[in-house]
């Protein structure tokens, strides 16, 4: 890896035309994360910690400044080409897991490599990755209705490393879990972390914040 | 194939919204089929039936000419207009058409009575000498004099008349011809139809009903080309002044009566093609809430990597097998729906297994996918265009 940063912000604003008038969820600002990081976002709700891991995951284009991703700019890529890079360096760990319901655990997982021109050892990532997540292997064909919520984030955090992404974002992970299962959770980031992914987390919990090796504090969509 | 895939399970999870919705598309392909079938059944057994090729020309007295005859004579005291072709109209149309046949022909209907057994019958009262040009005959001789008559194939099997059978026409009992011939089996026809008819010597009948003048007039063109000519002909000669004849050839009845039937068809199709669309409403509307429900798996698939144009082609395919599987049980189903109207309606069921017929069920089948597909595109669209922020925040 280059001594790139993986995301760098430069005078980045993001303002939301709402009736009521604009909304600025993002005001002025830069920031980057180097390779290897593992950074907390923390803010009262409202603070644009939302905005910032969304255009983090290149999910949207800021209104003025510039966002690289690994060095790339991202505010003039077309969707498609925004797609393709989610796909490949971006992991999404979310807080209500939103596996996709219609698919198995294993099919979730699947998923993103299907998307890929890898297709054909799909399959053998998928149940490798998986593996590595403590799952009970009977548990790989049920739908997510049928597993409990640590287990429905285990094969979340799968899904979101199967494509061997760079950085993996991470929106409130242990938000719907109690206190030991979210433990588990963290400590599983904590081991890619020790792997070299990137990972920035958005949390309020300053518990799991102590995971990270370094704190974003915003209010009101500028950092403090 | 993994969009397929979904697209599959997506169904099979709300099997029964989308059992509806193929309902409506079976419905729809077997209502275009089975009318389509029904209307080229229809062309099919009406062409068979008629007997006429398009070498006749058919004169007949002008009809509104005679409801006005009821009223004050016509303005400037010209030809008597009446509702027959009187003698001297005919010689006109004669020495008007050269050397091709004339028959004039006088009609009517009396009982008849053969032996013990009574009924009524059509009469067709021709000079004996034009018979053969316009009847072939199945069994017998024409007549060479007033006494002899012939008589329709269907009406000689239902009294049993067979040549030499006398039959009595009318209530008087000296009022008897003997038949001299059967003629053969002709079907529906413009100019007459005889299977149902006795025929009898014109001098006969004029005698008996004292009746001289003739209700129309047949040619018989012998170049099919001529028509036209022959036509002119006869219009120039009696309808100079005012119109007092109608001049039809049958192929100008032919071709007005499939133009008919083809408007008959295209009307009937259309009203099936009602039915598709309210199954393509259904689609729309099954396609739409499947998109609004699975609006934050959308921005699931789209966060985690999944281009926009395979959202689309993911609702496209769930709309395709809805309209495939729809369309393959209508067009199943149509085979016994076009059978049973064929049945019902024509009671000629086996015109069902005729190509043009049978194009029908892959015409409704084509409509079928196409509707559905066309139902599918706004859905698809409309699913593919989501923001995926705004989808995964979607509760």
């Amino acid at each position: 890896m280059s001594d790139e940063p993986v995301i760098r912000f430069d005078d980045v604003s993001k303002v939301y035309s709402l009736p009521g008038g604009d909304v600025v969820a993002l005001d002025h600002v830069t920031l980057t994360v180097e390779p290897g990081e593992f950074v907390a976002v923390m803010g009262p709700s409202g603070s644009g910690k939302s905005t910032l891991l969304n255009l983090m995951g290149c999910l949207d284009v800021p209104t003025s400044g510039r966002i690289f991703i690994n060095g790339e700019e991202i505010s003039r890529m077309s969707d498609d080409v925004l797609t393709r890079l989610r796909r490949n360096h971006i992991g999404f760990i979310f807080q209500q897991f939103n596996l996709i319901p219609l698919l198995s655990a294993l099919e979730n997982v699947e998923f993103p490599v299907v998307l890929t021109e890898r297709r054909g050892e799909s399959r053998e990532r998928a149940i490798r990755v998986l593996r590595s997540m403590d799952l009970e292997e009977e548990l790989f064909s049920h739908k997510p209705s049928e597993l409990s919520g640590g287990q429905q984030q285990r094969v979340a955090i799968a899904r979101a490393l199967v494509n061997e992404p760079e950085l993996l974002l991470c929106d409130e992970p242990t938000g719907n879990l109690d206190t030991k299962t979210g433990t588990a959770i963290m400590d599983l980031l904590r081991l890619e972390n020790g792997e070299g992914k990137t990972i920035v987390m958005v949390t309020h919990d300053p518990k799991v914040a102590e995971y990270a090796h370094r704190h974003i504090r915003i209010v009101d969509g500028r950092l403090v | 194939m993994i969009f397929f895939d979904f697209a599959r399970r997506n169904i099979r999870l709300h099997w029964f919204r989308s059992v509806l919705a193929v309902i409506g598309i079976v419905i729809g392909v077997i209502a275009i089929a089975s009318l389509g079938i029904l209307g080229n059944s229809l062309v099919l057994s009406i062409t068979e039936t008629i007997s006429d090729v398009g070498d006749t020309v058919i004169v007949t007295p002008h009809t509104g000419a005679a409801a006005a005859g009821n009223g004050p004579g016509p303005p400037g005291g010209g030809a008597v207009t009446s509702n027959t072709i009187s003698e001297r109209q005919v010689g006109q149309i004669e020495r008007a058409v050269g050397p091709n046949t004339v028959i004039p022909l006088a009609q009517g209907g009396d009982a008849i009575a053969v032996g013990s057994e009574t009924g009524a019958a059509v009469i067709y009262a021709m000079p004996v000498e034009e018979m053969p040009a316009l009847l072939d005959l199945a069994d017998g001789i024409y007549p060479r004099s007033t006494g002899g008559a012939l008589a329709g194939s269907a009406l000689a099997a239902e009294f049993g008349m067979q040549p030499g059978t006398r039959v009595q026409v009318g209530s008087n009992a000296s009022n008897t011809l003997r038949v001299v011939g059967v003629i053969e089996e002709r079907g529906v026809g413009f100019d007459i139809n005889p299977d149902f008819a006795l025929i009898v010597p014109h001098a006969w009948y004029s005698d008996v009903y004292d009746e001289e003048e003739y209700d129309q007039v047949i040619v018989k063109v012998r170049d099919v080309g001529d028509i036209d000519v022959v036509k002119a002909a006869i219009e120039e000669t009696l309808n100079r002044r005012e119109t007092v004849v109608d001049v039809l050839d049958t192929r100008m009845i032919l071709e007005s009566l499939f133009q008919v039937f083809e408007q008959i068809t295209v009307f009937t199709l259309a009203i099936g093609s009602i039915s598709l669309v309210v199954a393509g409403v259904s689609i729309l509307n099954v396609m739409m809430m499947s998109v609004s429900e699975r609006t934050r798996e959308i921005g699931v698939m789209r966060s985690i990597g999944t281009r926009q144009q395979d959202v689309l082609r993911m609702f496209l395919y769930e709309a395709l097998i809805l309209g495939l599987i729809g369309s393959i049980i209508g067009g199943v189903m149509s085979i016994g729906t076009g059978y049973l109207v064929n049945a019902v309606v024509l009671q000629r069921p086996e015109f069902l297994f005729v190509p043009s017929s049978l194009v029908y069920i892959l015409y409704g089948m084509g409509f079928g996918v196409a509707t559905s597909i066309a139902s599918g595109i706004y859905p698809a669209w409309k699913a593919s265009r989501l923001n995926p922020i705004q989808a995964l925040r979607f509760e």
